[in-house]
């Protein structure tokens, strides 16, 4: 009998409170606290009452269907755009494969595509022509199969790609090597395949929009990464002469502003290049923004290596392991590993910087909306449309805010 | 001397000297161990015991005098480093296991990256040698997941999966709760039998009484008595050396 009492579970304090209870605790437990928050109430009906009221009863969003194309690809030719397509397809050919042999997160990001590809391949808004009237471009696409399966063939075709190399990825783990070195090819690929040769070659003065900002977000974060690395590592080299190099470098480009750095590219490069070599517009933004961001990755590193207790390293050479193989195996994974919330977050802001190449006359994301509303027609609808590349802008940085935090938990940021 | 030491010296020490700065840690060691001596190095906390240690694998540089392991003398020559490290494994007080690596991946990463073995072969032997340190359920978790006598064990393997000649520990139990500290000393005590050459900073004087050749004393910088394990525990010359192993016996 006696014993019972002794093993009787012990429940922990109930400390959950109910919805009133949370609210008395958190919004009216003083009668200032109780005035703030109806104030705050207040405040944020009245902005949502005038919100609500521009989006649903005063904004013209006619712009957005009609100048769809143009914010999504810019000046790209339409007849070239089967090029996107392909880059498209070979993209969620890479990211089905992987979804299938590693799983995990890389399955859930695919999901979550796939389920933003549906949603756009089923609801009616689609690409519409310039100029064309776009009551009877909407009545036309009411017609969902002829929508489907011939204007949004290529996202219907990625879609499905999608779909079977993940059943064909599925635990094929020996694979592991060669997707790797596919998404690293899959760059080249796409600026050629974008591109094209000949006298269907689309210059790259016509890539714009969404594509070309996706292009050199994409670009500036992966290229910036292995110089970020060898910048940081040269930092805290012992030869003098690499740790110069590389503090002058990094202080350098962090003490000026990106938009100096763009200008340079754009103004200063092609007086220093040979004769009429001319090198490309595009281009030069992409190195200017790896440049640019490589400095502040390297910092990032620097910091994770700097985590990395000296035991590590003392412990990998015992073993005899020399420098670059202790870099490879145990330091940089673990430094790497103590930064990643500061990569992603370097990443959001490179993604929304590259907004400044269209100050050096590309025309990207934004600089497609300044054209926008530079004809006479919709310049009164500045509001519809920067509302617009905002929700953009908006989209990708948080999905890219909540990818890294899933990453964290997973890595369990000092856990192993 | 046990069963094992030969008379061929595989460690040769020649008025070694070190300096951190303007702070003088090894005054003049002069020593020489013989191929499967055990030897135990005692001393006060600071007298330069883990410094010694360290630059017989090289991770501290000496400045003066010249130390030979296994024929190859100790110099600025990489390559002459990393071939004595592949034959000197290493043991550290707080583990220094690599936290973001399995149990056997800590293990099985030397062989198959310094001494090129194929990665089949590294893990039956790494799972081998776990058997042997009595862990061998533990070899797909993380160090974080072990205890601190298990990680010192996976730190153990992980030394000797290099198949090395000579072992260096530096206090490998000073950092364990007490009641982990005697499953580390068996595996020790187990390794000493087998025949390996090994250099251990210790304070456990039961274990050194038990296993060591020769214990040397540390102060200051200098080996100021150093004698087999009867000789230095009954008849202690130094006055230092008195009321060390006095402290410590009352431990
Ligand atoms: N990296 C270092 N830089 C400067 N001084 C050091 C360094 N490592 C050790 N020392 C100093 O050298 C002396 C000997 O250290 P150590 O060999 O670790 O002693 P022990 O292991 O005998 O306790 C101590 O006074 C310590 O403060
Ligand atoms: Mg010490």
């Amino acid at each position: 009998m006696e014993d019972n009492t002794l093993t009787q579970e012990v429940k922990p304090p109930d400390t959950s409170k109910g919805p009133v209870r949370w609210l008395r605790d958190n919004l009216f437990s003083t009668w200032y606290n109780t005035i703030l928050t109806c104030l705050g109430l207040v405040l944020l009906f009245f902005f949502f009452r005038v919100f609500f009221i521009w989006v649903f009863t005063q904004a013209n969003w006619a712009v957005i269907p009609a100048y769809l194309r143009t914010l999504m690809i810019g000046p790209y030719p339409i007849e070239q755009v089967w090029r996107i397509g392909i880059v498209f397809c070979t993209l969620l050919t890479l990211l089905g494969l992987s979804a299938g042999i590693w799983r995990d997160r890389v399955l859930q990001i695919a999901i979550a595509i796939a389920g933003v590809g549906l949603f756009l391949l089923l609801i009616p808004l689609d690409v519409v022509k310039e100029g064309e009237d776009t009551s009877a471009t909407l009545e036309f696409n009411l017609n969902i199969f002829y929508l489907i399966f011939f204007k949004r063939k290529w996202l219907l075709g990625g879609l499905v790609l999608l779909a079977v190399t993940f059943l064909i990825g599925r635990d094929k783990n020996t694979f592991k090597r060669w997707i790797i070195i596919g998404w690293v090819l899959s760059f080249p690929w796409t600026m050629i395949i974008l591109h094209g040769f000949g006298k269907n070659a689309v210059s790259t003065t016509d890539w714009g929009g969404l594509l070309l900002t996706l292009i050199l977000a994409a670009v500036g974060i992966v290229a910036c990464f292995p110089l970020g690395v060898l910048l940081a590592l040269g930092r805290r080299s012992q030869l003098p002469a690499i740790k110069w190099v590389s503090t002058v470098y990094i202080e350098t480009i962090r003490g000026v502003p990106l938009i100096t750095i763009l200008f340079m590219g754009s103004i200063l490069l092609p007086i220093f290049m040979p004769g009429d070599f001319q090198l490309d517009k595009v281009i030069r933004a992409m190195v200017a923004l790896t440049l640019f961001s490589s400095s502040y990755m390297a910092e990032n590193i620097r910091g994770g290596l700097q985590a990395v207790p000296s035991g590590q390293v003392e412990a990998a050479q015992a073993v005899g392991l020399t420098y670059p193989k202790t870099m490879h195996f145990i330091v940089l994974p673990q430094a790497i590993r103590a930064v990643i919330p500061a990569i992603v977050g370097q990443s959001i802001a490179l993604f929304k910087d590259t907004s400044l190449v269209s100050v050096v006359g590309l025309l990207d994301l934004l600089g497609v909306g300044r054209t926008i509303l530079g004809s006479s027609k919709w310049s009164g609808n500045y509001a519809e449309v920067w509302f617009f590349i905002a929700i953009i802008y908006f989209v990708f940085s948080f999905s890219m805010s909540i990818v890294s935090q899933k990453i964290e938990a997973d890595l369990g940021v000092g856990k192993h | 001397m046990n069963e094992n030491t030969t008379n061929d010296p595989i460690i040769i020490c020649e008025d070694v000297h070190k300096w951190f700065d303007d702070f003088h840690v090894l005054k003049g060691i002069t020593t020489t161990f013989k191929k499967g001596e055990r030897a135990v190095i005692c001393g006060p906390s600071g007298s330069g015991k883990s410094t010694f240690i360290r630059t017989i694998n090289r991770l501290e540089e000496h400045q003066r005098g010249t130390i030979i392991v296994d024929g190859i003398e100790l110099s600025n020559d990489l390559r002459n480093i990393n071939l004595i490290r592949q034959e000197v494994g290493m043991v550290f007080q707080q583990f220094n296991l690599f936290p973001h690596l399995t149990n056997i991946k800590n293990i099985t990463l030397g062989p198959i990256q310094v001494r090129k073995m194929s990665k089949k072969a590294a893990e039956e032997a790494a799972l081998a040698l776990l058997e042997r340190m009595d862990i061998a359920d533990q070899a797909y978790k993380y160090p974080a997941e072990i205890s601190g006598g298990q990680q010192q064990r996976v730190a153990i393997a992980r030394a000797l999966a290099m198949e090395p000649k000579i072992m260096l520990f530096d206090e490998p139990t000073s950092a364990l709760d007490p009641e982990m500290i005697s499953e580390v000393l068996d595996v020790m005590r187990e390794l000493a039998h087998s025949g390996m050459t090994m250099l251990v900073v210790t304070h456990e004087m039961g274990f050194a009484r038990e296993v060591a050749d020769r214990i040397m004393f540390f102060d200051e910088g200098v080996v100021i008595e150093e004698a087999a394990p009867a000789d230095f525990f009954d008849n202690p010359r130094h006055e230092r050396t008195k009321l060390f192993i006095s402290q410590t016996l009352q431990h």
